[in-house]
């Protein structure tokens, strides 16, 4: 019963919300807002399995290859900079300035190295989403809790042991805080990338589609992008919850303890 | 260990930055990558000293910003309101979160199609995407601040009969505050991103269309000059939001413990 209600209370305003929509919409005769049921209807007929293998896939691999680079690279620099106070020191202000600047303001930047091919976009991607994973790794392994470092010590843990037992663990909440943000940073990204000069992608698509004023086309690659968004978030936190469910039942007993 | 040996940490910024600048320079210089593409820092410097003579400039500066503030305060207000109803009646709670989680990943740039739709070109355009954008930063920052309040606050300010206006006021609003400015410094430089990012998309008034001119016409220099502004506009922004942030928050805990360390 009590599992019921929990998923009425789920759906229940995405259901009103969308059956609101649906006949809200149903006699709409505004060309820029079609009636729902067209939009759906368009949306079977553009998604199909061909337009997902050539226009989607490119995207999502792009998006992968270029999170997974960000994630390797900030990572590994961020505990470097974490653990040397001086490098940190020096590099701080240039990696906030870095990180200030709007990531697609970068598109242009990057278009004229990297041409307009793949490489670029990837490129786009690492370039803009590196900077949240970077910092909050810095900050993460900089929070590392000095006792548990000296207790490490005196144990005789070093070296590799030393960082991937005591200093990575440690910092990992924050680093998948980081991880988080730049995951929607990298979707952001994707998109305008192809946006500027592409021949495939979603963004690429979609833009194709509301200049030639296919509507309700261009309404269902909306609700695709959100998806995929919805998708891509909901499997980070999955593994966030795999990986971190130390820390949260670390948590939860701390909280029963207050 | 003294600051001495561990070195000054301004002056290392200091060298830090320096450093960049100078790699900036020396590397095209000595023909590592092509001048066409990475002019020297000095080039960008002559190019941003120009620019900032124009009146162009600064009425784009001017335009960036005012799309940036309109949409922060509407997407701040918007936020507060909706989190603090939301967040303070359980059963709304429940309903939303389910859209909450749903809408918030959305890329706000699927938006751009519609946007131009709608506004074309205008300042409507960038409204809606910074609104959009920065509104869920401070709803779901407002939802964690509402959640936070201690019970027994709550309950003592009701055996004393607060009205329900005087627990928001003296229990409620106390609580979220610091959520709701970790909320806005956040949705400050979001806001910042996607109005740039619009301007240089769509093609509305700013920075943003500044940048895609210079780089569609091929002058370099001043698309990197530009983007100089933009990040040295975001270093500012954050600067700002956090020291307002310590002055108005002085009074709490997180601050007060932050400052005796």
């Amino acid at each position: 019963m009590a599992v019921l209600k929990r998923i009425g209370f789920v759906v229940a305003l995405p259901l009103v919300l969308f059956a609101g929509w649906f006949f809200l919409s149903s006699g709409s005769e505004s060309f820029y807002s079609p009636p729902l049921r067209t939009i759906l209807t368009a949306f079977g007929d553009t998604w199909t399995l061909d337009r997902l293998r050539a226009d989607v896939a490119p995207s999502l691999l792009r998006l992968l290859a270029g999170y997974l680079l960000a994630a390797l690279i900030g990572v590994g620099l961020g505990v470097a900079i974490g653990l040397n106070r001086r490098l940190r020191a020096t590099l701080e202000p240039v990696l906030e300035f870095f990180r200030a600047i709007p990531p697609p303001v970068l598109v242009p930047v990057i278009m004229l190295f990297a041409g307009i091919g793949d490489g670029m976009k990837v490129i786009v991607i690492v370039f803009g989403c590196v900077w949240p994973i970077l910092l909050n790794t810095v900050e993460g392994v900089r929070a590392t809790d000095s006792v548990v470092l000296d207790t490490a010590r005196a144990y005789g843990v070093t070296g590799t042991a030393r960082l991937t037992r005591v200093i990575l663990p440690s910092a990992s909440p924050q680093i998948a805080a980081g991880l988080r943000q730049a995951l929607s940073i990298a979707i952001i990204l994707m998109v305008i990338s192809e946006m500027f000069a592409s021949s495939n992608g979603l963004g690429f698509t979609i833009v194709q589609f509301q200049r030639s004023f296919a509507i309700p086309e261009m309404w269902s690659g909306i609700i695709l992008l959100g998806l995929l968004g919805f998708a891509l978030s909901l499997l980070f936190r999955l593994a966030e919850r795999w990986a971190l469910r130390w820390y949260e039942g670390l948590r939860a007993a701390q909280r029963r303890a207050g | 260990m003294t600051s001495a040996r561990r070195g000054n940490p301004v002056l290392l910024g200091f060298a830090g930055l320096a450093g960049l600048l100078l790699i900036l320079e020396l590397v095209p210089r000595l023909g590592l990558v092509n001048e066409r593409f990475l002019p020297p820092t000095s080039r960008i410097a002559a190019a941003l000293a120009d620019e900032v003579g124009t009146a162009v400039f600064w009425q784009s500066l001017g335009d960036t910003l005012y799309a940036w503030a309109v949409g922060l305060l509407i997407a701040v207000v918007a936020g507060v309101v909706a989190g603090l109803v939301i967040g303070s009646v359980p059963v709304l709670r429940e309903l939303t979160a389910s859209t909450v989680e749903f809408l918030r990943p959305i890329p706000s740039v699927a938006l751009i199609p519609l946007a131009v739709l709608l506004y074309g070109t205008e300042l409507g355009s960038t409204l809606l995407l910074v609104c959009y954008a920065s509104f869920w930063q401070v709803l779901v920052q407002v939802l964690y601040g509402v959640a936070d309040v201690d019970p027994v606050a709550e309950e003592t300010a009701r055996s004393y009969r607060f009205s329900a206006w005087g627990r928001v006021r003296y229990v409620l609003w106390p609580t979220a505050l610091p959520y709701v400015f970790t909320g806005f410094r956040l949705a400050a430089s979001v806001a910042l991103v996607l109005a740039i990012t619009a301007e240089l998309v769509i093609g509305a008034p700013g920075l943003g269309k500044e940048i895609a001119t210079a780089q569609a016409s091929d002058a370099v220099a001043t698309m990197y000059a530009l983007i100089v502004v933009t990040g040295a506009l975001g270093v500012v922004i954050n600067l700002l939001t956090r020291t307002g942030e310590r002055r108005l928050l002085a009074w709490h805990q997180s601050v007060r413990g932050e400052v005796s360390l």
